[in-house]
């Protein structure tokens, strides 16, 4: 479960990101967070992440009071979350196949399981041609993808996408999507942060609108706006 | 830990000394000269507690016979000498051999053809058991009737001690501060290739690794670089050592043991690798410190 209690954040330089922001995701559900650019979405990411930490309030994600979690909590918290950030953070100077094969690693997988496992996620998104390439050798698009095999590799609980569809063309975004709501029904807990309306409106789920650091609308329906 | 973990964290590490060539070469060079100071001081320092324990094994006192007395009387008080404490032996020299001794020193001894083995004295070479005890020693052997006169080689073996306490404090110093030199250099330098790598570092603990993930590569990197530091500066080290005995040898200073290398290689190189696989641990935890904090 994902629960922001009346957050709030600034950050050094005096920006008000986030202004008494309450949002709850249960476990096993899929959820749209929308928005425009600078309104704070970015910020929830991190804030769930454990990046940053908030100003005031309350965040607690599986448990963890991520106020107070300890740096030996960190890692495993950080374990239990899939995430696709919208800088992509890959590691340049590593393979496709290895920028995968490292979330696995991280997570204590045996060689066997490596060799078994990253070729078939990689083959989910569509990059089983590309995985001796070098990050700098693809496409925005691609980049992302590889960003997302690696956020789904270790059969995450909880699976956080910043923007997983802004550099990908329309049709291949449809199918991403459709591979997230696909995880979603085996029982992680989804939220993607996405511009595009028409996607959105396309799978009717919940959405949660926030403009200014603060929540606008949050139900299950279309985002028109 | 997995193999499949440990075969990642040397991939890792290794790689990383061949990524920064140009950083680790400086590293390993740096290391390679504080192990060959530290290891000239500490042989010098080895070199010359040897030397003064064999001055020391040899250490004699000369007592001067009265010439008053005959060569038997002389010899006589042999063994009035030897129950001097702290006496080991006495060995008697005559006049005649002091003299030929004496004019053995010079090979162009006509400046003393006509020298009489007359005024040479009779004299019983003490050697002692204890050094330490000399001066005390010295004066009982002096209170011997028929004894004259007792000469003692003191300012000589207080002068070794002296400079055996000085090349001992001093080199233990140098080793100290270089260690900590040479693990500073090694730090910095791991933090400049961490610096290009902190992103990395950054996305990594983002995905949930521990400290100890992120820094094993870095320490198998400083530990693969102190490594190869440990091993060239043996081989130098051994090198410039034969050299310098050799020199030694042939030199006027031909008489000084030294100790060969093949004596003490071993405890050289065990030092060498466990210093340079220190300054390795060491450094590498210190220069990735901060990048943790993410
Ligand atoms: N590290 C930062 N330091 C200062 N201001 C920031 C920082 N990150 C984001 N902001 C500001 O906080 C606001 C929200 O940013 P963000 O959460 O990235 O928005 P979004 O992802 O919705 O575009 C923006 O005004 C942005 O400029
Ligand atoms: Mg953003």
């Amino acid at each position: 479960m994902i629960r922001l209690e009346h957050v709030y954040k600034s950050y050094e330089n005096g920006t008000q990101a986030l202004n008494d922001l309450s949002i709850t995701l249960e476990d096993g559900e899929f959820a749209f967070l929308v928005g425009p650019s600078g309104s704070g979405k970015s910020t929830i990411i991190k804030l769930i992440t454990g990046e940053i930490s908030c100003t005031e309030g309350e965040v607690i994600v599986n448990g963890y009071d991520m106020s107070r979690i300890s740096r030996r909590r960190m890692p495993r918290h950080r374990r239990l979350l899939g995430v696709i950030f919208q800088d992509f953070r890959l590691i340049e100077n590593k393979s496709v196949y290895e920028n995968v094969a490292l979330a696995m690693r991280i997570a204590g997988a045996s060689g066997k399981e490596i060799k078994e496992r990253v070729p078939y996620v990689l083959s989910l998104v569509g990059l089983e041609d590309m995985m001796h390439a070098m990050p700098r050798q693809l496409s925005g698009g691609e980049q992302q993808r590889v960003a997302i095999a690696r956020a789904l590799v270790n059969n995450p609980k909880v699976i956080i996408a910043d923007e997983p569809t802004g550099n990908i063309d329309p049709e291949l975004s449809a199918d991403i999507m459709t591979l997230l709501t696909k995880i979603n029904e085996l029982g992680a807990t989804v939220l993607v942060v996405t511009h595009e309306k028409d996607l959105v409106n396309q799978f009717a789920k919940r959405v949660i609108r926030i403009a200014n650091g603060r929540l606008v609308s949050d139900g299950n329906g279309w985002y028109i706006a | 830990m997995s193999m499949n973990r440990i075969g990642y964290y040397l991939k890792e590490g290794i790689c990383g000394v061949f990524d920064h060539g140009l950083m680790s070469f400086a590293t390993v060079c740096m290391i390679v000269s504080t192990l060959l100071l530290m290891g000239g001081f500490s042989l010098l320092a080895v070199n010359i507690n040897k030397i003064i324990a064999d001055l020391e094994s040899q250490n004699q006192v000369a007592a001067y016979v009265d010439e008053n007395l005959s060569d038997e009387e002389a010899e006589a008080l042999g063994g009035k000498l030897l129950e001097v404490g702290n006496v080991a032996s006495v060995t008697f020299i005559t006049r005649e051999q002091a003299m030929e001794s004496f004019l053995s020193q010079y090979e162009d001894n006509s400046l003393f053809e006509d020298i009489d083995a007359s005024v040479f004295r009779n004299r019983f070479i003490v050697n002692l058991e204890d050094l330490g005890l000399m001066e005390t020693t010295a004066r009982n052997l002096a209170d011997v009737p028929g004894i004259v006169k007792v000469s003692a080689h003191l300012e000589i073996s207080r002068g070794f001690i002296t400079v055996r306490g000085i090349v001992n404090a001093v080199s233990w110093a140098i080793v100290g501060l270089l260690l900590v030199v040479s693990m500073f250099i090694m730090s910095n330098t791991i933090k400049l290739t961490t610096f290009a790598r902190r992103n990395e570092i950054a996305i990594i603990k983002m995905m949930g690794a521990s400290n100890g993930f992120i820094r094993w590569p870095f320490t198998v990197e400083g530990m693969f670089m102190g490594l190869m530091g440990s091993c060239v500066a043996f081989m130098l080290l051994w090198a410039l050592y034969t050299l310098l005995a050799r020199k030694v040898a042939a030199s006027a200073l031909g008489f000084l043991k030294i100790i060969p290398f093949g004596g003490i290689s071993l405890y050289v190189l065990g030092a060498f690798v466990g210093v340079g696989l220190a300054v390795g641990v060491f450094g590498s935890r210190v220069a990735i410190r901060s990048y943790l904090r993410v």
